[in-house]
């Protein structure tokens, strides 16, 4: 009972955070999308539907497909470059594990701003990349390499790498040396340790990774209008918009919700594959004479789940 | 329905009151564009009036009319805002009427500052800056552009070298005034030819860009931009070859204006503040500083010659301002606008 009153008392004062300045604006958004536009930019408070079918238009569906496209095309490349960084580190010795984590973080010793705004001087037609090239004769015409898709997906997966290769590094480094050796006992090539093994026990950190990058692209709204040069409209921007320009307050708070159901459903399916991983784990450890059987058997299962 | 209304109400207020400067009674609070007024000129009012003021910044027009729409304006007491806001704020019945007799300085105003159509008379706002959008180039690179369609359909040397505004107001007009339409149009048929023509546009732009055109005009990644006439000096100022031309269609004439909230509580001194801003002293340091044309003709008519010589945009009458068409609050039409700008922004 005791005990139980002290967990409370821990846990109220976060609780109270996140109820205060999450569910309660969560739920505010959800009001304000069933009321209206005033015709000065206020909110009328007449509560209909219209907003929903106004976010059913082609226009929008169009926009939210494009966001998805490049969210996720950043979150797949983020992956493929954090995943062997995350790895190479988890192998060094410790010392140099926290250096090369102190140099991961870095970036973030810098505005979010000042460093995109580092890109466009890299990338555009008189930017340094492409006077670099030109000065040594790859290129005789500048390059393209700003305001478009390459340069908003670029700029993301820049921002978000961090993240990426934390989760990973954390989940890497949590694993078992013994479950790989034990793989490697067994006769299996490092490929197939790599594939059958290691992989599949880092999903969860790999998912974290990825909900990460995707989640906080998609309602990324500066980087497609700096380096997209406002040619690209991403959900991010059209909520902004909505807020800040058109000053449609309940159509922004629409659109915010949408998008919000949708993060909630990724966050739901990273919660799923977390758990399975630490149900593994456990598991794993407690019949550790046939964990490797159990492994195998769960990696069988997971590969007909993913199929 | 009545507690759903009521709590619609509370997270715009919510949302307002954290938003909002929370303030000493006995501070004004001035809210204005970032670099649109001296750095220290609030420092000098109250040297010279013993009133302390402090300013909060705004992105947007639309930024502070969010905030003072949810808040009633409290927390604010002179707001800097252009024209079609101040008639949306006074259709509110958010902002105060002025007193002239507290203003003397209203004498220094060029006389046609006083017949602006959205608040003939002044009544509830004060002209603080004025001036056009249209064409700013690199004078070097190209001709002088002549028309609104020299931008939206460039020839083949300026493809992907040109810039325009993204904000939806004047991203239309452009279209508008190519099309020899209003800028104030509310008529859906000419809506969808506007959103047409700026589509096929968007083929031939580098990018939206409203707020470092001029450093894309400098650096030469882009050899004309749309552009407001006082950013386009901050291009002439680093490279006296960035020059500004109105297209023969003409354009949208702006102004931005000085207003007090209905709840200020320094009513007194809020005019004082929007006195000092008007008093010639402070006009010509305000275009020295800032570029921009100002209302005031007492500041207008003593800026130094050369500085009307390096930025000759400066030097436009206040009638050839005037001569063009006045953006209006849209109403019920600016839902149209969004939708059409959204589907243009989104195009391939």
């Amino acid at each position: 009972m005791r005990s139980s009153s002290r967990n409370m008392l821990l846990i109220a004062p976060g609780l109270g955070w996140l109820a205060l300045f999450m569910v309660i604006p969560c739920v505010l958004i959800f009001m304000l999308s069933f009321f209206e536009r005033g015709m000065y930019g206020g909110v009328d408070y007449n509560f209909n539907l219209e907003n929903f079918v106004r976010a059913m238009d082609p226009i929008y569906l169009g926009i939210l497909l494009d966001s998805i496209y490049i969210a996720g095309t950043a979150t797949i490349v983020a992956i493929l470059l954090a995943y062997p960084a995350a790895y190479a580190i988890s192998l060094s010795p410790r010392k140099k594990q926290t250096t090369y984590l102190f140099f991961i973080m870095l970036p973030f010793w810098s505005n979010y701003l000042i460093r995109t705004y580092a890109w466009i001087v890299l990338l555009n037609r008189e930017g340094l990349i492409n006077n670099g090239l030109e000065s040594i004769g790859v290129i005789s015409e500048p390059l393209n390499l700003l305001y478009n898709e390459f340069a908003v997906i670029t700029g993301l997966v820049y921002n978000y790498l961090p993240f990426v290769v934390l989760a990973i590094y954390s989940s890497i480094s949590k694993l078992n040396p013994e479950v790989r050796e034990a793989s490697e006992d067994l006769g299996a090539p490092a490929w197939k340790t790599f594939l059958r093994v290691t992989l599949p026990l880092t999903a969860p950190g790999v998912a974290a990774g990825a909900v990460f990058v995707f989640v906080l692209s998609i309602g990324n709204f500066i980087t497609p209008d700096l380096l997209g040069g406002g040619r690209l409209q991403m959900v991010g921007n059209l909520i902004y918009d909505q807020f800040l320009s058109a000053r449609d307050w309940p159509f922004g708070a629409t659109l915010s919700f949408i998008l919000i159901g949708i993060m909630m459903m990724l966050l739901f399916a990273q919660a799923v594959i977390v758990n399975r991983g630490q149900i593994e784990k456990h598991e794993a450890k407690e019949e550790d004479v046939s964990s490797m059987n159990f492994s195998r058997q769960s990696l069988n299962e997971k590969e007909k789940s993913y199929a | 329905m009545k507690l759903l209304k009521s709590l619609g109400a509370t997270a715009l207020m919510l949302s307002a009151s954290f938003s909002a400067q929370t303030t000493w009674a006995d501070k004004l609070v001035i809210s204005n564009w970032d670099g649109y007024m001296p750095a220290d000129m609030v420092e000098r009012f109250k040297k010279e009036t013993g009133i302390d003021a402090e300013v909060a910044l705004h992105a947007t027009n639309e930024e502070i009319m969010g905030k003072v729409v949810a808040s009633k304006g409290k927390g604010y007491d002179v707001l800097f805002v252009s024209s079609p806001f101040v008639e949306v704020l006074n259709k509110l019945d958010l902002i105060a009427k002025l007193d002239h007799k507290l203003i003397p300085n209203t004498k220094n105003l060029y006389s046609q500052a006083n017949e602006l159509n959205y608040d003939k008379g002044n009544k509830v706002s004060m002209p603080y800056a004025w001036g056009t959008t249209g064409l700013c180039y690199r004078a070097d690179l190209m001709d002088e552009p002549t028309s609104w369609n020299d931008l939206l359909k460039p020839n083949d040397a300026l493809k992907g070298k040109v810039t325009m505004l993204s904000t939806d107001r004047w991203l239309m007009a452009a279209g508008f005034l190519s099309l020899g339409y209003s800028v104030n149009s509310t008529n859906p048929s000419e809506i969808a030819e506007a959103k047409q023509v700026l589509k096929s546009a968007k083929k031939s732009i580098l990018a939206y860009d409203d707020a470092t055109f001029y450093a894309k005009l400098v650096s030469g990644e882009a050899t004309m931009t749309h552009a407001w006439d006082g950013w386009c000096n901050y291009g002439t100022a680093e490279n006296p070859n960035i020059k500004y031309v109105i297209p023969k269609e003409g354009t949208d004439m702006y102004v931005d204006s000085m207003v007090i909230t209905k709840n200020s509580k320094m009513k007194k001194e809020a005019h004082a503040f929007i006195n000092y801003v008007l008093s010639k002293e402070i006009g010509v340091w305000i275009v020295n500083n800032v570029m921009y044309k100002t209302p005031n003709e007492a500041a207008m008519s003593s800026i130094d010659p050369a500085m009307m010589k390096a930025y000759p945009n400066l030097a436009m009458s206040p009638d050839e301002i005037l001569k063009q068409e006045q953006l209006r609050d849209l109403g019920k039409t600016q839902k149209a606008y969004t939708k059409a700008v959204t589907e243009i922004l989104a195009s391939n």
